[in-house]
C-alpha cells in the first residue's frame, strides 16, 4: 500500500519511450481494516464489561419477637403449611401439626420444583373449606370497594399460612428460593421461624436414610 | 474464435459501512457501560423474581461470602465527607472501648469494608489500603448470641443515622449457610429493625403462577 512504484526503469520499459517516467496514480483509499478490527475488539471488551442489570431488591419484613401471648398471631393448624429446608436443596414439609404419632405419614419430602404445586394444593384445600363469617364479609367489602376483580376470592385464603424453617444445613439462596415462592404464589402470611427439636430430628432421619 | 472478455472485478469491498456500525454500537456500549465497583467481597446473589431496583440510599451493607464470613459498610451517597462513617466509629470506639487513634478512625472512613472482630479492628485499620484489601478477613462473629458483634455495628450505624433514612441491605451468597444469615438477622431484631432488603439478579415470574397472572394483566 505505501510503497510507491518506481516501475518503468527496470525490465518492463518497452511501451514508454526512454527517460520518459509516467507518475502512477495512487489510489486514495485507505486500508480500514486495522480500523475494524480493533473497533470489535472494543465492543467486545465493552460488552464483557458492561453491566446490564442492576441488581434488585426483596423486601423482607421479620415479626416483633414477643413473649406475650396476646400479641403473637394465632395459626389455625388446618391452614397451615409447614416447609422445612435441609441439605442439598432438599425440602420438606407437612400439613398441620406434626406429633410422634401423625409424623411418619404426613411428613413428607420433596425438591425446590415439586414445592410449589404442594402450595399451590394446599391454598386451594383452604380455599374449598372456607367458612363464611362477618369479618371475612367485610373484607370481601373493601376488597369490591377497591375494585379489586377477584374480590369475591379476598379472604377466602386467610386461614393459609405458610411456615418456613430453614435447618443449618440450608443454604441463602434456598431461604430467597422459598421467599420467592411466596410472592410466586401470593401467599399472604408466611413467617420464617426456628426449627422445632422434632422436626429436626425429622429432617435428619429422612437424610440420614 | 470469438472470445469472451469477462470484465475482471476488484474484490475490494467498500468497509466504510461496515466500520460506520461498528463504532456506533461501540460508543453505545462506552455510553451505556456503568463499570462494577471494585467488590472486595466476592458474592454472588441468587435469583428472585423481586422487580424492585435497588437505590442508592443511605445503607448498611451486610455482606455475607460463600464461607459465611460477615462484613459490614456503611454507604451514604448523599454524604461523601465521610461523616457519618466517622460517627459510627467514634461510637464503636466510645461504646466497646476500643482506644482507636486518631489514625485508626480516618483509617476506618476510608476502608472500603470491615470484616474482623473488635478485638482486631485497630491492627486492621493500621494497614495501609492496598494491604487491607489483600487481607484475608476471619469476618464479624455472628453465630454466638452472647457475642454477636453484629449488634454493636447496627446499634451506632442506626444512631448516626437517626432522624434519616437508612436501608439494612443484605447481601448474601448462593451457598452460604442459613445460620449465618439468622445470626445477622438475629443482630438486626435485636435493635428493633425489622425490615431489611435482601439484594438478589432478577428473574422473571415462572409462567402459570399466580404472580405471573398479576403482572401480565
Amino acid at each position: 500500500m505505501a510503497s510507491v512504484d518506481t516501475g518503468g526503469e527496470g525490465g518492463g520499459g518497452h511501451k514508454k519511450g526512454p527517460g520518459v517516467k509516467k507518475a502512477k496514480k495512487l489510489s486514495t483509499r485507505v486500508d480500514m481494516t486495522p480500523m475494524v478490527d480493533l473497533g470489535f475488539l472494543l465492543i467486545t471488551f465493552f460488552i464483557f464489561t458492561a453491566t446490564m442489570s442492576s441488581p434488585t431488591t426483596m423486601d423482607l419484613a421479620m415479626p416483633k419477637e414477643t413473649d406475650d401471648k396476646e400479641k403473637q398471631t394465632e395459626v389455625k393448624q388446618s391452614g397451615a403449611l409447614t416447609i422445612m429446608l435441609g441439605r442439598d436443596n432438599k425440602v420438606y414439609y407437612y400439613e398441620g401439626e406434626l406429633t410422634q404419632e401423625n409424623a411418619s405419614t404426613i411428613f413428607k419430602s420433596g425438591t425446590f420444583k415439586t414445592i410449589r404445586e404442594e402450595i399451590i394444593k394446599k391454598k386451594q384445600s383452604v380455599i374449598a373449606s372456607h367458612a363464611h363469617d362477618a369479618t371475612c364479609d367485610k373484607a370481601q367489602q373493601k376488597a369490591k370497594a377497591a375494585k379489586d376483580p377477584d374480590w369475591q376470592n379476598a379472604c377466602k385464603d386467610r386461614d393459609f399460612v405458610v411456615v418456613i424453617k430453614p435447618t443449618e444445613n440450608a443454604t441463602f439462596k434456598n431461604t430467597v428460593d422459598i421467599l420467592d415462592e411466596m410472592t410466586i404464589n401470593a401467599v399472604k402470611r408466611f413467617a420464617v421461624v426456628k426449627i422445632s427439636d422434632t422436626e429436626k430430628e425429622m429432617v435428619s432421619k429422612t437424610e440420614g436414610q | 474464435m470469438p472470445s469472451v472478455k469477462i470484465p475482471r472485478k476488484s474484490t475490494d469491498t467498500d468497509m466504510t459501512p461496515f466500520v460506520d456500525i461498528a463504532f456506533l454500537i461501540l460508543s453505545f456500549f462506552i455510553m451505556a457501560t456503568k463499570f462494577k465497583p471494585a467488590e472486595p467481597v466476592k458474592v454472588e446473589t441468587p435469583n428472585s423474581v423481586s422487580s424492585q431496583i435497588l437505590e442508592e440510599n443511605n445503607a448498611l451493607l451486610i455482606t455475607i461470602d460463600p464461607e459465611g464470613k460477615v462484613f459490614v459498610n456503611i454507604s451514604a451517597p448523599n454524604d461523601k465527607s465521610g461523616a457519618k462513617q466517622r460517627q459510627v466509629i467514634e461510637g464503636i470506639n466510645t461504646s466497646r472501648g476500643l482506644n482507636l487513634t486518631e489514625q485508626q478512625k480516618q483509617a476506618f472512613v476510608r476502608a472500603p469494608i470491615i470484616g474482623v472482630p473488635f478485638n482486631s479492628l485497630g491492627g486492621f485499620l493500621n494497614l495501609p489500603l492496598a494491604d487491607q484489601e489483600k487481607f484475608k478477613a476471619p469476618g464479624i462473629p455472628v453465630l454466638d448470641s452472647l457475642n454477636n458483634e453484629m449488634v454493636w455495628w447496627v446499634a451506632e450505624t442506626k444512631k448516626a443515622f437517626a432522624g434519616g433514612k437508612l436501608l439494612y441491605m443484605i447481601k448474601g451468597d448462593n451457598n452460604s449457610k442459613y445460620p449465618v444469615f439468622e445470626g445477622v438477622i438475629n443482630a438486626l431484631r435485636r435493635n428493633e429493625e425489622f425490615k431489611y432488603n435482601l439484594i438478589t439478579s432478577r428473574e422473571e415470574a415462572p409462567e402459570g403462577t399466580a404472580l405471573y397472572k398479576e403482572r401480565s394483566k
